[in-house]
């Protein structure tokens, strides 16, 4: 390949590589691909919950009652690893609430429910345009932090955050879109060929990216050479769109990673690891819009599919609408409905009703009929005949049915030696198994089993520590306490001792006084009374006498 | 609206574990046409007593052990397990035979395990070996192939031989039963003839056919066939069964290479007796083969090499069910260390 045609389709499949396993689907893309991506008209409510990506809710910037325009922040990002959430219209913050959302827990989580004004007044905004080349890395990752930008494709990990690794040399735009029904990546990809790829030399400029490969499966013939004539005229050199096999998981990030490049991500490591950086393309189309229209993350293209709805199409719709709303702008859902599925129909996420609002993960959804799932009539399956088709299939390359055997004993320890925390969770292998075993459930249930039991002994871990903590200050009180009685013992003690000293300097001045007294008694017994004022005479006279007293004394003796 | 809560994923393949064994059973059909044609009744019989006994003590035993019955029992495994010991015992084999491997297959090899799934060995060869080790002779009890001798004996005589155990008036079992070309070979070679000596003697060079033995090559051919179509729909794997073939004809080969007069050819060992069988049918068992890629090419290779000692050395006509269960031991370990290289991972160090 000459250095200066790369921008050029390759339509086979050179230069590609295979992940192990793996299943081909039926489509069922052209359901919703008939029609252009229409706008979703405006709604007198939205809400927007605040935990719609990976990693911490935002910090809410809004009271109930305010008034807010449309791209306003409503929350702004808390931590590093975390997004901003913006008013996709004018209007007033009604409440701030909890409210049930489209998350695997089911739990609601806490929104904020703007009330639509229908002036459409935009919040001031800043567009870069074209001016992005000059500015820094630094700056430009600001504003797609800001623009709440997380990954499109269903993962919902803050794009800045991928954005700040260093050293990468290629970056993936994922346009592969392999679980069945889903078409919006598709559509915009036919669409907005030229914004994505504006959106691909903003990231490849904040990155310093060597090359950047915009991977499209060779089902979407559209979209290849739409995006290919955008490649064609974009300014970045070694910009190639590839086409890839139709084989699904190959739009799994690390499935695709080793596709185009051949290279495993590391099981503790990150794309960046090995040099590589991934953005959907609707992430991609997000930072052009935000880069270019100085638009914050406030509406995304969603598939509403399945042969349940009237008439399945792509919308473009606010985050925060109504999921009901969209349905009854396609027409509404055919008598036969039987689920409402959020995203594709292998790892998608079943619906209980849909008085939900569209979030940003919301890429796909699909009203299915028993046309387009078999949802199990019982939940008894057969046992495991260890036919190891689920290993034949498994993206991963684990040992599905061996996991099953651990996760569903309980035996947690050997599930982990198993790797059971580098499953997917793509279901491949519940699609093949004979036996019908819900294996990913099975994963699921002991993942989640085993976080719990991690999160209790963190927690008993604290509790015991806190314990400890609180013994250790009992024990310190009890010991300060202990101390400063010995101090004041010891400062007894002393007074005591001082108080014994001027006692005995007391009894000392006492016996002194004593002595004094008795010798005074003594000399008195001696001395000659009324001897005071005689004259020298009568003293010299007393003085021989007393002599001569002692002189006889000291004979007697 | 409210909607039905599931989980992902919502799709399946709708494979199921009835159709993987139905298609085992069809693909087994041409093989055991060519085997009543060539041995004649009996056949037909230890198929039948096999299928019923199997199928009754499934019933049993799952009554015994409370489980539901119509499901386990429409799965198709106990079929199977009934087929594949009933082409694998000789056709003059009496009834009580067939019955006691059949019960002994079900009943200790399967269900005392815990049932389909659980079981650590595969049942059908559990009820062979039992009725091997307990009966040898009986299970010397082979027609001559259609075309050799007299042939195999008429419906009534056999059914004569198969349910009193006795030979039909004015005949010798002796005269009746005829060993199989792998028993003649080995039996002959211990007497210190040599392979060239026993293909053109008077009585059992006939026996042998252009290939294999006559019959045999046809039997085999048609199992070949059989599990190729497996193969083809996906039910088995076919690491276990060309592991198996190819470890076969290099190590029979080795040793024809070496002493030609006392190894018979690759060709010979591999389309003779229960080889294919085993190969397509019997070691790829799913629930007590290897499950890892690495493990299955091992273990069928593994199958082959104890298959081809006993075959020449050992005390028994045919050593494939001792190695099937040999290897069937082998299994955990085989498992735990040829795990494949998770994603992401760097080589295991084992
Ligand atoms: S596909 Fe199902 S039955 Fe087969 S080995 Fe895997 S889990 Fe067991
Ligand atoms: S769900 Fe997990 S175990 Fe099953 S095929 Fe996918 S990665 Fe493998």
């Amino acid at each position: 390949m000459k250095a200066n045609d790369n921008q050029t389709l390759h339509d086979d499949h050179e230069g590609v590589w295979t992940f192990h396993g793996g299943i081909k689907l039926p489509g069922h893309k052209d359901l919703s691909t008939q029609t252009a991506i229409n706008k979703l008209p405006a709604c007198e409510h939205y809400t927007v919950p605040l935990n719609q990506h990976i990693g911490a809710d935002g910090e809410i910037l809004v009271a109930e009652g305010e008034r807010v325009l449309k791209g306003q922040m409503l929350a702004k990002p808390r931590g590093i690893i975390s997004a901003a959430v913006h008013s996709p219209v004018s209007g007033t913050v009604e409440t701030i609430a909890e409210h049930t959302f489209p998350h695997p827990s089911g739990l609601a989580g806490l929104s904020i429910t703007i009330k639509n004004d229908y002036k459409d007044e935009w919040t001031e905004h800043e567009i870069i345009g074209d001016d992005f080349i000059n500015r820094s890395s630094h700056d430009l990752r600001n504003v797609v932090r800001d623009a709440g930008i997380v990954g499109l494709g269903g993962a919902t990990f803050p794009a800045a955050v991928k954005q700040t690794e260093v050293g990468i040399e290629t970056l993936i735009l994922n346009g592969v879109e392999c679980e069945p029904y889903i078409s919006c990546d598709d559509m915009l990809m036919r669409e907005h060929a030229t914004e994505i790829v504006k959106g691909a030399e903003i990231v490849a400029h904040i990155i310093n990216a060597e090359k950047c490969i915009i991977a499209i499966e060779d089902n979407k013939p559209e979209a290849i050479a739409s995006m290919s004539q955008a490649a064609a005229e974009s300014k970045l050199d070694n910009l190639i769109v590839q086409s890839v096999p139709t084989i699904y998981p190959s739009g799994g990030e690390r499935q695709l990673i080793k596709v185009i490049t051949g290279k495993e991500v590391p099981v503790d490591g990150l794309p960046a690891d090995i040099h590589v950086l991934c953005h959907n393309v609707a992430t991609s189309y997000a930072i052009y819009k935000a880069i270019y229209k100085g638009e914050p993350l406030i509406s995304r293209v969603v598939t509403l599919t399945g042969h349940g709805i009237n008439s399945p199409q792509n919308i473009e719709a606010a985050i925060g609408a109504p999921v009901k709303t969209c349905v009854e702008y396609c027409g509404g859902y055919k008598d036969d409905a039987s689920a409402l599925i959020m995203g594709g129909p292998m790892m998608g996420l079943s619906l209980e009703t849909d008085e939900l609002p569209i979030i940003k993960a919301t890429n796909c959804l699909l009203v299915t009929t028993s046309e387009d799932i078999s949802l199990p009539t019982s939940t008894a399956h057969m046992p495991c005949i260890r036919c190891g088709k689920c290993v034949e299939v498994c993206p991963a390359n684990l040992l599905p049915q061996q996991l099953y055997w651990y996760s569903a004993s309980k035996d947690y320890d050997r599930a982990i030696e198993y790797n059971l925390f580098d499953c997917i969770e793509c279901g491949c292998c519940s699609y093949v198994c004979p036996s019908q075993i819900p294996l990913v459930q099975y994963y699921r249930y002991a993942k989640s089993d085993i976080w719990e039991q991690e999160r209790d002994r963190k927690k008993s871990d604290m509790a015991r520590e806190r314990h400890e903590r609180r013994l250790e200050r009992i024990e310190k009180q009890k010991r300060e306490r202990e101390e400063k009685l010995k101090k004041k013992r010891e400062a007894l003690a002393k007074n005591k001792g001082s108080r014994d000293k001027e006692l005995d300097k007391k009894k000392e001045l006492i016996a002194q006084a004593l002595a004094r007294v008795n010798e005074k008694k003594s000399t008195k017994h001696i001395k000659a009374q009324n001897v005071d004022n005689l004259t020298e005479e009568q003293q010299k006279q007393i003085a021989e006498v007393d002599k001569r007293r002692a002189d006889m004394k000291k004979d007697k003796h | 609206m409210l909607f039905k809560k599931a989980d992902a994923p919502y799709l399946s393949n709708n494979s199921n574990v009835q159709q993987l064994m139905l298609k085992v059973i069809y693909a087994l059909i041409p093989g055991s046409i060519a085997m009543f044609w060539f041995f004649g009744w009996g056949v037909l019989f230890n198929l039948l007593i096999a299928i019923s006994v199997c199928l009754a003590s499934e019933t049993m035993m799952l009554k015994f052990r409370r489980r539901p019955v119509q499901p386990a029992l429409m799965d198709g495994s106990a079929l199977v397990t009934a087929c594949l010991l009933a082409l694998a015992l000789p056709p003059l084999a009496p009834w009580w035979l067939t019955t006691i491997a059949s019960l002994f297959a079900i009943v200790v090899g399967k269900h005392l395990y815990g049932g389909l799934g659980f079981n650590p060995f595969n049942p059908a060869m559990v009820g062979y070996v039992v009725v091997l080790i307990s009966f040898p002779r009986e299970m010397t009890l082979w027609t001559p192939p259609m075309g050799v001798g007299d042939g195999w004996p008429g419906f009534m005589d056999t059914v004569t031989i198969v349910f009193s155990g006795v030979a039909p008036v004015g005949q010798t079992m002796d005269a009746i039963t005829m060993a199989t070309p792998i028993d003649t070979l080995k039996t002959q070679i211990n007497l210190a003839y040599d392979t060239e000596y026993v293909r053109a003697h008077r009585v059992y060079g006939e026996l042998f056919g252009p290939v294999s033995g006559v019959g045999w090559e046809w039997v085999n051919g048609l199992y070949l066939l059989g599990g190729i179509w497996l193969i083809k729909q996906g039910v088995i794997d076919k690491r276990i069964p060309l592991s198996f073939i190819i470890a076969l004809i290099l190590i029979s080969n080795l040793f024809a290479v070496i002493d030609y007069s006392s190894y018979s050819s690759a060709l010979f060992h591999t389309l003779s007796g229960g080889t294919m069988l085993a190969a397509f049918f019997i070691a790829t068992d799913p629930v007590s083969a290897s499950t890892t890629p690495k493990g299955r090419i091992i273990y069928g290779a593994g199958i082959a090499c104890i298959a081809y000692i006993i075959r020449n050395w050992g005390g028994y006509p045919d050593g494939i069910a001792f190695a099937v269960l040999l290897m069937n031991m082998t299994v955990p370990l085989l498992d735990y260390y040829t795990q494949p290289r998770t994603y992401g991972k760097s080589e295991r160090r084992s």
